[in-house]
């Protein structure tokens, strides 16, 4: 543009993840020749870029599931109860760093940790207190725990099967997505072959068992939340995926028996756009892969499912309450992006975790969009914009050339072990912060607007959780028989160290004889080994 | 006047928690600021940390706590550098602290908390000013 009264401000526009974005954008911008029936098509059908429901939102909003867990199980039994009341309409459990790590509450390492980042669960007993007075046939429960899945999983089925409820009838979702550990979140125990193995044991059991819960949420939350760009977590969680598929096929499973319950989870980053472009290209590349690489015949197992979760990582300590507004747009994004689950973040929460009244706002803003909004009306809105269906073709392009050179790796286990993707988000999270550094990008409170701060009421938890934890599991262990514990644990054990054999029902016998996490996770520990990475700065 | 020695910090990740952006970034800008940046990796007890900074003879400490152990982690750690007569070296930290818990660490011996949002810079900036003089090496 010569001439103009309004220069460009910037020499360059680009979106938070650094990808150029044009002045305008018009159908020159899509290829030529570009089939818009064959590569986006209409809701509900292939490739399923609008969205995998005909009806969209119409026909069912999206479950509004707030991620949550603090101290001690009878406490975060209150705060289930008190959301649920409040209209939330599926459960999060957020677990403490001492029972991602498979620790009993009174392991040394569990020191200053226990109940601070979720709840502390060591026993079939606490999981029992966890959903007090919660019928589980009638509540869809996700549950945020991956090296432990397993014995976390058997848990919650034992705690079921005392409330008297049919398996075939409980319904949720187990994170159980180790590759993201690896590559992002770091909460791994065991080696990553070990790791998958438990991952598939677990795909495989619920086939049978437990037709209505999905036994993976392959994450790329996490990825994002590690400073990964969009593409970046685009591409990784899709190949994570796809390494799972790969795995169960190798079990014996044909791909319809389990891809249909194979669910992924995505951030809602800032970049509105971006964002919105990502969820749709997951779509798509999920039901070409499935469908042209996989040859599945059954369509629910190509029609990718995904819950979504605001950015922890865009919130700011400063100016609290501009955080509100970072989530509502968020969110925003992933309803118009077609989300079937969503987690808004509390304002709060780059300063503790969340108080009542924040998450009650975070809930309250998925309530506004969903009910005075109207953007649920319509499905896809924004479907036929030029600049999204050219973000939508950039996303996948970019995440075909990732998925080549992981191929090319020998697969995203190898990838991992050679800490190719570790290395690409480390690299993009400085890049990132040097933007915030040298002002190309802005961040409202932190490096444009800034005032004085004004505190904020947070919660504070302190180290009564453990005091409680370590006293019960005390009285767990005089009470239990150490006879039932010796046999099952060395059962576990047994059918740890044969390769070909399915861990859960094992799992499942140690948990009814009130093994502990601890106990579980140690004797796996025996037969696996653990994992240390190299540090990559 | 010969060079003084380059500032040398151990960055350290204590605890259970695996969220390492902040230390990895953290890390990287100390080094592109000019300082020697030895970094732990995951899940480092107090008394590794305190071995390590020992072995590789750092002025500085920087842990990164986004958990909430930071109450237990840091009395531990500054009773392990009293054993190792360490009272030279400075130890800062950065992560997510409620504001009330900061008066205590710092009388416990953290020279500054860091909190979200902080920048490169001032990081590295309060490091050179507040760690101790060294005697500067001369090859």
């Amino acid at each position: 543009m010569a001439s103009t009264t309004h220069p460009p401000k910037q020499a360059e526009f680009t979106t938070i993840s650094g990808v150029p974005v044009e002045r305008v954008y018009t159908r020159a911008d899509l290829p030529e020749g570009f089939d818009f029936k064959r590569e986006v098509g209409e809701p509900g059908e292939p490739p399923y870029v609008r969205g995998i429901h005909e009806t969209g939102y119409r026909g069912r909003l999206w479950t509004m599931r707030q991620f949550s867990g603090f101290a001690t199980p009878e406490e975060t039994n209150e705060r289930y109860r008190y959301l649920l009341a409040q209209g939330q309409t599926g459960l999060s459990v957020a677990f403490d760093l001492p029972t991602l790590m498979g620790y009993d509450s009174d392991h040394a390492m569990a020191a200053g940790e226990v109940g601070k980042c979720g709840v502390a669960i060591d026993s079939i007993e606490d999981m029992e207190r966890l959903f007090q007075g919660i019928r589980l046939e009638d509540v869809t429960t996700s549950m945020t725990i991956n090296s432990p899945a397993a014995p976390i999983w058997a848990m919650f089925l034992v705690a079921a099967e005392r409330q008297g409820a049919d398996w075939k009838r409980v319904s949720g979702t187990l994170q159980n997505d180790i590759l993201k550990e690896y590559i992002a979140q770091k909460e791994y125990i065991f080696p990553p072959a070990p790791s998958m193995r438990l991952v598939v044991d677990t795909i495989e059991f619920g086939a049978r068992e437990t037709p209505k819960f999905n036994p993976v949420s392959i994450s790329g939350y996490h990825i994002r939340e590690a400073g990964s760009t969009a593409l970046q977590e685009l591409a990784f969680t899709l190949r994570d995926g796809l390494e799972y598929v790969d795995w169960t096929l190798r079990r014996g499973l044909a791909i319809d028996d389990f891809a249909p319950r194979l669910s992924f989870f995505f951030n809602a980053h800032s970049d509105f756009f971006e964002e919105i472009a990502k969820y749709r290209a997951a779509r798509k590349l999920w039901y070409r892969e499935l469908t042209e690489h996989y040859g599945a015949k059954n369509p629910r197992s190509a029609k990718l499912r995904f819950h979504t979760q605001t950015a922890g990582v865009s919130l700011t300590a400063q100016q609290p309450y501009n955080n509100l507004t970072r989530v509502a747009l968020q969110a925003l994004a992933a309803v118009l992006g077609g989300t079937q689950s969503l987690h808004t973040n509390s304002l709060d929460e780059a300063l503790a975790l969340p108080t009542e009244e924040a998450v009650t706002l975070a809930l309250r803003t998925q309530q506004i969009i969903a009910y005075e909004t109207g953007v649920a009306n319509t499905v896809d809105p924004l479907g036929g914009s030029w600049f999204v269906e050219k973000g939508t073709l950039e996303m996948e392009n970019g995440a075909r050339d990732y998925f080549r050179r992981i191929d090319e790796m020998g697969g995203m286990v190898a990838a991992v072990e050679q800490g190719f993707p570790q290395r690409e988000i480390a690299d993009a999270s400085y890049r990132y912060q040097q933007a915030l550094e040298n002002g190309e990008k802005f961040m409202v409170g932190v490096n444009r607007f800034v005032t004085e701060e004004q505190p904020v009421p947070t919660l504070y938890i302190d180290e009564t959780a453990r005091q409680s934890q370590s006293a019960k599991l005390q009285a767990l262990r005089q009470r239990r028989s150490s006879d039932a514990v010796q046999r099952n644990l060395s059962e576990l054990r047994k059918v740890a160290a044969t390769p070909s054999g399915n861990t859960m029902p094992a799992m499942l016998d140690c948990v009814r004889a009130s093994c502990t996490l601890g106990e579980i996770c140690d004797t796996l520990r025996e037969v696996f080994g653990s994992y240390t990475e190299t540090a990559i700065t | 006047m010969p060079d003084p020695r380059r500032i040398r910090i151990l960055v350290a990740k204590p605890g259970l928690d695996g969220h390492d952006r902040g230390a990895k970034v953290v890390a990287r800008g100390l080094r592109d600021a000019g300082m020697e940046v030895i970094y732990t990796g995951l899940r480092q007890t107090p008394a590794m940390i305190v071995n390590a900074a020992l072995q590789e003879d750092v002025d500085c400490i920087g842990l990164s706590i986004l958990s909430g152990a930071h109450n237990a982690i840091v009395p531990e750690l500054m009773e392990e550098m009293r054993k190792q007569h360490m009272e030279g070296v400075l130890v800062v930290l950065g992560g997510i602290v409620p504001e009330s818990d900061i008066a205590e660490l710092k009388k416990a011996g953290v020279a500054a908390v860091f909190p979200p949002g902080s920048r490169m810079s001032e990081i590295a900036d309060f490091i050179r000013a507040h760690v101790p003089e060294r005697p500067a090496l001369v090859s």
